[in-house]
């Protein structure tokens, strides 16, 4: 238990490893520790950074897809009041070509009435005078008639 | 257990002079130029070995995904950088972090010697290697522990002196902690004595100082001394119950187990409060007054 040089050789020795640790060991593991530090702090920066994008793009999309459904439904009550418009016009144009197709059949057949008409007419003519020429034979006199008739000749 | 020592006879008290002696070489004339080699060999051998293991993983240390021995130097680390965190807050990885590191990886390993087996290390490694005496633990010689401590006790002049110059050093010695005179025109009787007596102010000053820095060094070194040279003791006689016979090697066993397990609290508890008040002393120099 005697104090001798031992304890100036062990303070060498403290010495030299202190120097050892502070210029050897500390740095590099300091470095390496650090900059992990760094980079799981800038990884989580990252992280909480996108997490918030990630919201804005939620937002952002949900706005879109709320336009797009205003849009499409706008689309559709278009399309649909166009729809009934063109049957509308549809229905129009039928009824004016079924009225117009009606007018001309209604006009010919008063014209074929009336040609009918005529030819009736015309044969109820020749009906009367072939009636009447049936009652004159009947009741002619050829007596007085040519008489009639020379006295005509004669006032000539 | 001791019975390779049978040929000298054996009694209990040659048996823990043998193990707790040097191997001490006369290097000059006196009493003071002996080196115990074994203190001094063993020290050096277990500085490389530990901080040599944490260099080796340091220079290859990254910073990406470390590896499982780098992520077990690292959590030293932490451990240590963390402790000296909490009390020095100054720039502690120029110098202290670092020392404090090596006081507490050198002193573990140093303690941790006291866990090899006295006799089975004579009779099967130190005896064929000639070496008649020779002891394991470097901590149980009051040499090592005294001269960790006076490293640290210089250091800490050096940093008080560095830090607030050598005017305020020895101002800080006469004039803390019980604070400086008042030298003001004294204003009647009392003020008078006052005066007169002010320069013993000085004095419990620089005495409290004093006892401050002699009682440094020396509690730092003796506990960590006491400890692991105590524990040293208690392997010995629990060595000593096993050669009295089969019950006392079967007790002897058990028991030394037993102290070993504990032994293992206090080998890491004394490497670490080493380690503390090295750090509190370095960063109480750095502190004014």
């Amino acid at each position: 238990m005697n104090i001798n040089f031992t304890l100036i050789a062990q303070a060498i020795a403290f010495a030299v490893l202190i120097w050892f640790t502070v210029k050897f060991v500390w740095p590099p593991l300091l470095n390496a520790i650090e900059v992990r530090q760094k980079e799981i702090a800038d990884g989580l920066a990252a992280a909480s950074e996108g997490k918030n994008s990630l919201a804005v793009a939620a937002k952002q999309s949900e706005v879109t897809l709320n336009e797009a459904k205003h849009k499409a439904s706008e689309i559709i009550s278009q399309a649909e009041k166009r729809g009934s418009q063109i049957v509308e016009d549809a229905k129009g144009a039928a009824k004016a070509e079924g009225d117009r197709i009606i007018a001309g059949a209604k006009a010919e057949i008063d014209q074929e009435v009336n040609r009918a008409k005529e030819g009736l007419r015309a044969q109820v003519s020749a009906l009367a005078i072939a009636g009447a020429e049936k009652i004159l034979r009947k009741e002619i006199d050829a007596k007085a008639h040519s008489e009639m008739l020379s006295k005509l000749a004669a006032e000539l | 257990m001791a019975t390779e020592h049978a040929e000298q006879a054996l009694t209990p008290s040659s048996y823990i002079t043998h193990h707790l002696s040097f191997n001490a070489k006369p290097i000059g004339d006196g009493s003071f130029w002996v080196l115990n080699y074994d203190s001094f060999i063993m020290s050096v051998l277990l500085g490389v070995l530990v901080m040599g293991l944490i260099w080796w993983v340091a220079r290859s240390a990254t910073s990406s995904v470390p590896t499982k021995g780098q992520a077990f130097v690292e959590l030293i680390f932490g451990f240590v950088d963390e402790q000296v965190k909490n009390i020095f807050h100054g720039n502690r990885h120029s110098f202290i972090a670092p020392t404090a590191l090596t006081v507490f990886l050198w002193v573990l390993a140093m303690n941790a010697m006291d866990f090899l087996p006295v006799d089975v290390m004579h009779h099967f490694v130190y005896a064929p290697l000639g070496l008649e005496h020779w002891r394991s633990v470097p901590t149980s010689d009051i040499n090592t522990t005294f001269a960790l401590a006076l490293a640290v006790w210089f250091l800490m002049i050096y940093f008080s002196i560095k830090v607030k110059g050598l005017g305020g050093w020895i101002h800080e010695l006469f004039c803390a902690p019980f604070g400086a005179p008042n030298f003001a025109i004294p204003k009647n009787l009392g003020g008078v004595i006052g005066l007169l007596l002010s320069p013993l102010l000085f004095v419990a000053n620089f005495a409290f100082n004093l006892i401050e820095y002699i009682s440094k060094p020396l509690s730092h070194s003796l506990r960590l001394f006491g400890n692991m040279y105590a524990g040293e003791v208690i392997f010995l006689l629990i060595g000593l119950w096993a050669a009295t016979g089969v019950t006392g090697t079967i007790f002897g066993a058990i028991l030394g187990a037993g102290w070993s397990i504990f032994h293992i609290l206090i080998v890491a508890l004394q490497a670490f409060i080493f380690m503390m008040l090295t750090v509190v002393y370095l960063a109480m120099a750095h502190e004014s007054h």
